[in-house]
């Protein structure tokens, strides 16, 4: 179960209480009729799990900034769309008190057909903007990715280090109670990169909850003051984002 | 009622997404959403050409019974194709960012109502040119859109959330559409078929409430028949709620087969 409510007060911004996620292993998915009348004949629809995430608990408080790190496929993008309710835990119980802003992957809130003037309101309206707000701060956001010039040219031209820029523009336009990002900085070039981190900091000072996946350990360390390590599933340690991260270091 | 706040919340959201289907339809062809009237007049116009050398069907305002019917049938059918695939070609989106699922399929068939309302331009061209007279009772045109537009939705929010889990639909979904233009009075008169079969296509066949009604209205100057009204109108509400339901039922487990 998810739980949304609006922020006022309570002691943790995220709670996340013995969740375990289920995935049908990918190989098993059985996605046309022959198939699938085979394995009801022959009894194997009983799918093959996975389970991405194991009982996990985790709670953050506001104004944290956590960093998650493990290893490629141990499940910290997962815990990350577990929060923003994309998926739905298996058990367990996952409570927000806050609005979140998800700094989405690399176009994929995109249609590369259209220009950046019209994806950005494409992809402001995904996040749930209104067009009238959109209207209202378009010239900061494209202030801010520095692309005046390239405007009605279609995003598919555009190069990644350029889709990100807009797309993080885009995502911390507002300051929201929740900020995730998840790796896609690392496209940028290192003056955005700086000025990506500048951004994070501001909004961490105005209050806002941090979650950042990133392999660059020492990205984490400078941004984050709590760190997850994560490894098949479960919370390894959690604590200290300068401890856990030369435990992970040193231990992988 | 939730659900009409949530559409109302994203209606932002879902006004960019047709925005986005129509402009990006036309993009870069000279001339541009003309083509949504010229489109339906030529081949209506072969159509005219073809069936009235071969067949000798005594039609009043031949054309007119013709451009209604293949224009309906195709709004269906392009809505309900594009629905198919709404979940699916939105897969890397779905997966990164919470959005209900259903506003993807609800922008699909709202876009295609747009070019199906702009298509409604080739028909008014041709009851000028063929002078059927206009009456009061094209103000049932819009009642019987609406009836279809339900009908279209419910049928692509079905088909929508099958296809995610048997992709063989989509060519399933093929041949029944053949099957189904056979099957709906389009081109050729009702009074044409077997007596077995008309009793079907009169009773079952959805598309040939919506058809029937819309000729009654333009090209018979009356009332559409109320028992059609009705059926018109309870087909739509039952596929909506089919639909619906097999929808809100299966949206939770998308993001495992996307």
């Amino acid at each position: 179960m998810v739980e949304y409510s609006k922020y006022n007060g309570q002691e943790y911004m995220i709670d996340i209480d013995d969740v375990t996620v289920r995935f049908n292993m990918a190989s098993e998915i059985v996605d046309n009729l022959k198939e699938y009348f085979i394995k009801l004949v022959k009894h194997q629809l009983m799918f093959q799990e996975f389970l991405a995430v194991k009982d996990f608990s985790l709670k953050i408080k506001p104004g944290e900034a956590w960093g998650f790190v493990g290893t490629n496929g141990a499940g910290k993008s997962t815990m990350l769309k577990l929060i923003s309710g994309i998926l739905e835990p298996y058990k367990g119980k996952v409570t927000v008190n806050g609005t979140i802003a998800p700094l989405i992957e690399l176009g994929a809130g995109f249609d590369m057909n259209l220009t950046a003037r019209e994806n950005i309101y494409l992809n402001g309206t995904l996040l749930g903007h209104s067009r009238k707000f959109m209207d209202e701060h378009f010239d900061e956001i494209v202030d801010f990715a520095e692309l005046w010039d390239f405007l009605d040219v279609p995003i598919k031209n555009y190069s990644s280090g350029m889709q990100a820029r807009i797309a993080f523009a885009i995502a911390t336009m507002v300051r929201p109670d929740i900020l995730i990002v998840d790796e896609v900085l690392a496209v940028g070039d290192f003056k955005f990169q700086e000025k990506c981190h500048q951004r994070m900091r501001e909004m961490l000072d105005g209050g806002t909850t941090l979650l950042l996946v990133s392999h660059n350990i020492d990205d984490i360390k400078k941004l984050c003051d709590h760190a997850a390590w994560i490894d098949h599933g479960n919370l390894v340690a959690a604590g200290n984002a300068e401890d856990i991260c030369n435990r992970y270091v040193s231990e992988v | 009622m939730k659900i009409f706040r949530e559409i109302y919340e994203y209606r932002d959201l879902v006004k960019e997404l047709v925005s986005k289907d129509l402009k990006l339809k036309y993009r870069r062809s000279f001339l541009g959403y003309v083509w949504s009237i010229l489109n339906p007049l030529g081949i209506m116009l072969v159509m005219v050409i073809v069936f009235s050398n071969m067949f000798r069907w005594d039609i009043k305002y031949y054309p007119v019974y013709l451009i209604i019917g293949q224009t309906m049938f195709n709004y269906m059918n392009q809505a309900t194709s594009h629905s198919m695939y709404s979940i699916l070609d939105n897969a890397s989106l779905l997966k990164k960012i919470y959005i209900p699922k259903y506003i993807f399929t609800f922008s699909k068939v709202t876009s295609d109502l747009m070019d199906f309302m702009f298509s409604m331009g080739a028909i008014l061209l041709v009851m000028i040119v063929t002078r059927v007279p206009f009456s009061l009772h094209l103000f049932w045109v819009p009642v019987v859109a609406f009836e279809l537009y339900l009908f279209v939705l419910g049928l692509g929010l079905f088909l929508a959330q099958a296809s995610v889990f048997f992709r063989d639909i989509q060519y399933i979904y093929g041949v029944i559409l053949t099957a189904w233009t056979y099957l709906t009075p389009i081109f050729y008169p009702e009074s044409m078929l077997p007596e077995w079969l008309h009793f079907l296509v009169v009773r079952f066949n959805p598309m040939f409430f919506y058809v029937k009604q819309m000729r009654q209205c333009i090209i018979e100057q009356a009332n559409p028949d109320p028992k059609l009204i009705l059926a018109g109108f309870g087909c739509g509400a039952l596929f909506i709620l089919v639909g619906g339901l097999f929808f809100k039922r299966n949206q939770g487990k998308f993001i495992l087969y996307i």
